[in-house]
């Protein structure tokens, strides 16, 4: 795995933080930089692993189904009712830009 | 006056039929003892409104018949499984105020088999912990010992019928979730084979990981909880279908299962010397019982928990993403803009530990990072599954200590997130190759806090896990 730089800097924190649409104090954000050096400190040990290069006993596979109409019993009434802001039963949202 | 210390699923149902209480006044003998200890170990979030009424129900069923034997059993089911019209909110803020608006599959199995069910209990939020403390609803309290942890992240569960809440509950692992509360509860707790109960309905941690998990104070009703709930389920795309499950049973041995197998080399160091030598001493008593015992060696295994810590929050930021206070639970409307309302909602809603899993998930899928790690730990993890597969051919059961420590304090591990992750060490294993694992009760401390050891067996073999287990009961 050599060619990968592993450091972590508090730049990295805010655009993570960014891509997972978290806001974060400062502070927080230097604690959460020793907390990932922490940990990813302890599952680097994975780098040193050897493993055959193909996964060749995955027998995952996708499961489709028809795409047809189904019924559920999911409550239409409770789904609406739980929308933070509403209209005419219609879910409303904030401007984008 | 009911004596609820020693009740078990059978007892009850005998008790229901020959008359000696009905479900009605055993619900109440459990709610008088919620109302007096809950307080205390802050096990329920949430006792329901309509329990009375269930047990009503259950009662009829008596009268008229139609009652089978989970019908009027007492159980308690984990915050993030759905119960429609009742709040699920997971441990967390972010869900406080969302109410299922349809049944987990495992809930409608419970309905229709006429059990009760009690209420919700605490657990770590987003079941990301391993000692119930990261709960926006305060931390759970271990029935033994107050002043410790019942274990994580369904402690709640744990530590509701330990301390005579409720007869039986549900939790769900992602990694130990159920096994290590049981361990620190004196419990016994079944991880099924992944694919063996439904998933839908239940609040996603890691996808590939998660199975409802049942706790009991016996082997016994654990596997009458499994034998309910374990069957196919068309809206879990995971779920193991009939001829898949038939297959692979007719491949188990059919000899008595006698050989288990011990891989010492991955506790020779980091565990509680009071937890070894209760492992020894069980494993004298299966040898003096006629199992063979022999080493074995796993060596990719002693990656397992390295693996998870990249694989599971890897699913938890994208499994997370629907939290975005759009839709449902809470939000933060003061944002300007459609991304302030996420960030903001995400960033209030969500715990640390929670925030703390995200972003590590975000960052080994990340462009430039994922093959390092994402992609390595996939890659581990089938080299684990297989090499587990492979020690099955020799032996029928893999013996370990279901945790290395004891109940731990209050406040221990929460500044040091590896040091809480290593609880899970010998957890993760039968995680990440989806094979069952029960952990058993195996004595105390001097202290009086349980100890517990594990076994592992192929997928499917839940019956030998159960024989097992009952086995140890008559010589521990």
């Amino acid at each position: 795995m050599l060619g990968y730089n592993f450091d972590m800097d508090i730049k990295d924190v805010e655009n993570l933080a960014l891509l997972a649409k978290i806001e974060l104090s400062n502070e927080e954000k230097i604690s959460l930089l020793s907390d990932m050096e922490g940990i990813l400190d302890y599952v680097r040990q994975i780098e040193k692993v050897k493993v055959p290069d193909i996964g060749s006993n995955d027998e995952s596979y996708n499961v489709w189904r028809e795409d047809t109409e189904e019924s559920r019993d999911f409550s239409k009434e409770l789904i609406i009712e739980q929308f933070p802001d509403s209209q005419t039963d219609f879910l409303k949202v904030k401007k984008i830009l | 006056m009911i004596d609820l210390k020693n009740l078990t699923i059978e007892g009850v149902h005998q008790n229901f039929l020959d008359g000696k209480y009905t479900c009605r006044e055993l619900v109440e003998e459990y709610l008088k003892v919620i109302k007096e200890k809950n307080k205390e170990l802050n096990a329920y979030i949430e006792i329901y409104d309509d329990v009375l009424a269930q047990a009503d129900e259950a009662d009829k069923r008596f009268a008229d018949g139609s009652a089978t034997l989970m019908t009027g059993i007492p159980i308690a089911i984990k915050d993030n499984i759905l119960f429609k019209g009742h709040t699920a909110s997971a441990g967390s803020k972010i869900l406080e105020n969302y109410t299922a608006v349809y049944d987990a599959t495992v809930t409608k199995d419970l309905k229709k088999a006429g059990a009760v069910i009690v209420g919700r209990t605490n657990m770590d939020e987003f079941a990301m912990g391993s000692s119930t403390q990261t709960s926006f609803y305060g931390v759970s309290r271990n029935p033994f010992d107050i002043t410790r942890v019942p274990g994580g992240s369904s402690g709640g569960s744990a530590a509701a019928v330990a301390a005579d809440m409720t007869l039986v509950s549900l939790g769900t692992e992602t990694c130990g979730s159920v096994r290590e509360p049981a361990a620190f509860c004196g419990l016994v707790g079944l991880k099924p084979t992944y694919g063996a109960l439904s998933r839908h309905g239940i609040i996603a941690m890691g996808n590939s990981l998660d199975q409802v998990s049942p706790f009991g104070k016996t082997v016994r009703d654990a596997e009458i909880i499994f034998n309910t709930l374990s069957r196919y389920d068309t809206e879990d795309s995971t779920s193991v279908p009939d001829a898949l499950r038939n297959k692979l049973k007719s491949n188990l041995s059919n000899s008595k299962s006698k050989k288990i197998g011990v891989p010492w080399h991955l506790f020779k160091e980091g565990v509680d010397p009071v937890v070894q030598e209760n492992f020894k001493e069980s494993l004298e008593k299966f040898k003096s019982s006629g199992y063979e015992i022999v080493d074995i060696e796993l060596p990719y295994s002693k990656y397992s928990l390295a693996a998870y810590y990249i694989i599971m929050p890897a699913e938890v930021s994208t499994n997370l993403s629907r939290f975005d206070g759009i839709r449902y639970g809470y939000s933060n409307q003061k944002g300007k803009d459609l991304n302030e309302v996420y960030m903001k909602s995400r960033g209030e809603g969500f715990g640390k530990e929670a925030r703390r899993r995200i972003l590590l998930g975000s960052y080994v899928l990340s462009h430039g990072y994922h093959d390092a790690y994402y992609n390595k730990a996939v890659l581990v993890r089938a080299q684990i599954k297989e090499e587990i597969l492979q020690a099955f051919k020799n032996v029928d059961f893999i013996l370990t200590p279901t945790v290395p420590i004891v109940p731990f304090k209050l406040g221990e591990k929460l500044d040091d997130p590896v040091a809480m992750y290593l609880c899970d060490i010998f957890s993760a294993p039968a995680n990440l190759s989806g094979v069952p694992s029960i952990a058993l009760p195996s004595g105390y401390t001097k202290e009086g806090l349980p100890l517990s050891i594990q076994f592992m067996a192929p997928h499917f073999a839940e019956d030998s896990l159960f024989e097992v287990g009952k086995k140890f009961e008559t010589i521990r």
